[in-house]
Order: C-alpha cells, then sequence, then structure tokens
C-alpha cells in the first residue's frame, strides 16, 4: 500500500489496480469550511486532468480534477450529508473516491510525502 | 493597480491573531481568523469585531452640506436630524446606484462613510458639491463591534454606547479616547461601527477583545451574514445599471424625495415607484444544498430566462445554501417556484421574502 500526493492536493493510496483518492489536509485548511460536495456516480469514466467533482465552501467551488485516469468504483456517499468531514478527516473517513486504475503508470508522476511537504512548503 | 497595498491600523494585529489576509479594494483585509462558519455564529450569538477601517470616511462643512449631497442621492438629508443616520445612495442620470453610503448629520457637518471600492469616484463627486468643504479622514480606524453582547461590551467602556437606538450616532469617550460611535452595520445584528483615531485603535481593539463574549471576524463572515440580512452588497447587487427601486431600496427614499426628486435620475427612479419596476431584487432559498453563487441564470419552471443571482453562498445560520438575485416582476412573489442553473443543471429554488435571518437591531 502507497501513498501518492497530487500538485492539485490529492492523495491516492493504492492497493493493486485500486486507488483510494482524497484531499489533503492542506488542501482543506485552504478551502475553509466545506458545506456541499458534488461527486460522480459509480461506474463513471475518466481521464487525468478531467474535473471528476465540485467541492464548495462557504467562500467559493473549487473543481476536483482527477490525478489519473480511471473509473470510479465508489464515491464516499456519506460526503453528502457530512461536507464537513473533509474538513476535519480528509486524509482518513472523508475520502472521495474508490477508482479502479486504467493507466498505473501515472502514478509515476506523483510525489511521495516528502516531496509533497516540500511542494506545500 | 500601481499603487501598493494599504494596510489599516490593525494590520499587525489581524497577523498576531491569525487571520488570512487577502486584498481586497487595494487593501490587505483579514479574510477570516478562525473559520468563516465559526465568525459568523459568534456574531449571530454573541458578538464579532470586524475591521472595516479601508472604508472612506469623510466630513462634509459648509453652509448647508445636506442640501447640497441631495443633489447626489435620493435620500432626505435637510430633515435628517442631528445623531442621526441615514443609509442611500449616490445615482445616475440613468437611475442607477454608483454607490451606496451611511450619512450622518453630526450637527455643524455631515459624516459620511462609502465604500472602498468606490472612494475614487465618490469623493470627487462630493468634493465638486458647491459651498461643500470636504475632508477625508485618513487617520481613524474604523470597526464594527456587531452581534447581541455588542451593548454588553461597549457600555461599560462607554455608557452613552446604551443610550443609541439603531441609526444613531454620537461622539464619545472610549479609553479616554474621543471616537464616534454609531448604532449601525451591515450583519443584520445589533451593534456599533466606531471611527477611532488611528493611534489608539489597537488599544481599543485589544480591549474589546478581551471580553468573553467577543472575537474577531473577517470578510468572509461579513459577507455571509450581510447575504442572510438581505444586505446588497455594491457590485454584486447593485450597481450604475440598477436603480434603488429594483434593488427593493425605495424604504431609503423619503417621500419629499420621492415627490420632489431633484436627484440624478429621478425620472425613472419616480415613475418606478409609481409604476413598479420591470425587475425585483428577491431572496431565493434553493432546495439542495449546492450554492448558487453570483452570475447563475435564474429560468421560470418552464425554461424561460428570468435573471440571475447577484448574491449567492451558504448560510450559515440558515444552514443551507441562501442567494439574492433579479427576476422579472411578474415572477418576483414570495413562493414562487424557479430554476436555478448551476453547472448546466436545473436546481429548483423558491423565491423568498428577504431578509432570509430576522434583523436583530434595537430600535
Amino acid at each position: 500500500m502507497t501513498t501518492y500526493y497530487s500538485e492539485e492536493h490529492e492523495w491516492l493510496t493504492v492497493e493493486g489496480d485500486v486507488a483510494t483518492i482524497g484531499i489533503t489536509q492542506h488542501a482543506a485548511d485552504q478551502l475553509g469550511d466545506i458545506v456541499f460536495i458534488e461527486l460522480k456516480d459509480e461506474g463513471d469514466d475518466f481521464s487525468q486532468g478531467d474535473d471528476i467533482g465540485v467541492i464548495e465552501s462557504v467562500k467559493a467551488a473549487s473543481e476536483v480534477y482527477a490525478p489519473v485516469d480511471g473509473e470510479v468504483v465508489e464515491a464516499n456517499e456519506t460526503l453528502a450529508d457530512n461536507p464537513g468531514s473533509l474538513n476535519d478527516q480528509p486524509e482518513g473517513d472523508a475520502w472521495i473516491y474508490k477508482v479502479k486504475l486504467s493507466n498505473p503508470s501515472q502514478l509515476e508522476e506523483l510525489m511521495d510525502l516528502a516531496a509533497y511537504k516540500d511542494f506545500i512548503g | 493597480m500601481t499603487d501598493a497595498v494599504r494596510k489599516t491600523p490593525l494590520y499587525d494585529l489581524h497577523l498576531e491573531l491569525g487571520a488570512k489576509m487577502v486584498d481586497f479594494a487595494g487593501w490587505s483585509m483579514p479574510i477570516q481568523y478562525a473559520g468563516i462558519m465559526a465568525e459568523h455564529a459568534q456574531c449571530r450569538e454573541k458578538a464579532a469585531l470586524f475591521d472595516v477601517s479601508h472604508m472612506g470616511q469623510v466630513t462634509l462643512h459648509g453652509t448647508n452640506p445636506a442640501a447640497a449631497l441631495e443633489t447626489l442621492v435620493p435620500a432626505a438629508l435637510q430633515t435628517l436630524p442631528e445623531g442621526k443616520a441615514r443609509y442611500t445612495q449616490f445615482t445616475n442620470d440613468a437611475g442607477g446606484i454608483l454607490d451606496d453610503l451611511i450619512v450622518s448629520n453630526a450637527g455643524d457637518h455631515l459624516f459620511v462613510v462609502v465604500n472602498a471600492s468606490m472612494r475614487d469616484q465618490d469623493l470627487p463627486l462630493m468634493a465638486a458639491l458647491d459651498g461643500v468643504e470636504l475632508t477625508e479622514i485618513t487617520d481613524h480606524a474604523l470597526i464594527a463591534l456587531q452581534g447581541p453582547k455588542a451593548q454588553s461590551i461597549l457600555a461599560p467602556l462607554c455608557p452613552v454606547a446604551a443610550d443609541l437606538k439603531f441609526m444613531e450616532t454620537t461622539t464619545a469617550t472610549l479609553l479616554d479616547t474621543p471616537v464616534r460611535i454609531s448604532r449601525l452595520g451591515y450583519t443584520g445584528e445589533d451593534g456599533y461601527e466606531i471611527s477611532i483615531p488611528e493611534d489608539k485603535a489597537v488599544e481599543i481593539t485589544r480591549t474589546l477583545l478581551a471580553h468573553d463574549d467577543c472575537a474577531p471576524a473577517g470578510l468572509g463572515a461579513r459577507d455571509s451574514l450581510r447575504l442572510e440580512a438581505g444586505l446588497c452588497l455594491y457590485g454584486n447587487d447593485i450597481n450604475a445599471d440598477t436603480s434603488p427601486v429594483e434593488a427593493g431600496l425605495t424604504w431609503s427614499i423619503q417621500k419629499s424625495r420621492r415627490t420632489g426628486g431633484g436627484f440624478p435620475g429621478a425620472a425613472r427612479i419616480q415613475s418606478e415607484i409609481t409604476d413598479g419596476p420591470a425587475r425585483k431584487l428577491v431572496g431565493i432559498k434553493p432546495e439542495g444544498r449546492a450554492p448558487a453563487r453570483q452570475g447563475v441564470e435564474i429560468q421560470s419552471t418552464s425554461g424561460d430566462p428570468l435573471g440571475q443571482i447577484t448574491s449567492g453562498g451558504f448560510g450559515p445560520t440558515v444552514g443551507g445554501p441562501v442567494a439574492m438575485g433579479y427576476v422579472a416582476s411578474p415572477h418576483s412573489t414570495p413562493g414562487t417556484a424557479v430554476n436555478l442553473i448551476i453547472r448546466g443543471k436545473a436546481q429548483p429554488a423558491t423565491i423568498v421574502a428577504l431578509p432570509f435571518v430576522p434583523q436583530n437591531y434595537k430600535r
């Protein structure tokens, strides 16, 4: 099980060909109080860079961009009723998607934790 | 913008308090400290303190500055008693709004507060008035203490604060400092705006914040509070195209001015008061959880375009999304069902009466 980080402040924990994706605590802190999330449905395909969801804070709406190509295996249904959990546990219970990777070699373009910590300064 | 970003007298204190700063209208201002939701609740339940020193504070002296200023705004100012403040708008010849402002009768002069973003337009307008001497107050901070506990925080330090009613203003002494205290604000709550000499601003602000019921709040909470209170934001809900009547501000035009006119755009404004405007600013309650933000199209349930959202977001006290926008007058009745086009999808919503949260002023 390895965790990767994207420049769009997402984390991916990979087990086999399935990745669990969420936003980092840094991203959640930058967004502020999160009040709404709109997600894709199970079975939806997407490519790296696609807009795969919207997270709205009190201040503004922000897109979630796909860090890799894949297909939604599961979207975290609990977030719709409890979007604030994205502020409290974005790297834990408030994961966003489980996705089936269709191009695992893209993981090599992502950062490890040390590199991500450097990235956010 | 070529000018350096300006800092208020409270800038260092904001940093010390952990504020996240943003550039706003040429000023570095706190958008939040603890978080918008917490600061919003603090203001509704206890009291929040806002730095609004970026706003333009001016005095108008002269033989009759009220009569002169009446040529620019539709409010009656010559009948404004000493110690009272009035909300009004600068209008243009087409009856649109150039800015909104608060005018106070300070006895031998008028005290005027305008939006930071429109200062460079507004000050020359007023300075050009015949027989008026305009002085910009650049050496005073302006803070807003807002919330149901505002009086119990301020009055022990400044007893006269308890005697003021909504839209009343007075000079006073606060921590041995001469200040101007006005009982008004931009949150829908009871509270005060206090104009303070800049060299005492930090000390007075710290003293107020030391009270258990008081905490700092930033521009983020200021926006969510005013939206729930149904108060217009210049540049969003009102602008050079929207008239005061369309914006639901006819209450701010006293009867003598409705009949007498004598302000820019009077013809349009008077005819809209008589015949009704073609569109109206309304409250809009989305049925789902998705916030509808500025620019979202409003459609009838049969898909006809009705107008646009001008301010929208999440209302922390309401516990869901809230918005304001203009719709064609036949569709402006509270209870009317509409659709909001959010990211290409029609989301159901209802026209509602403003405000979303009852105003809590001390009348």
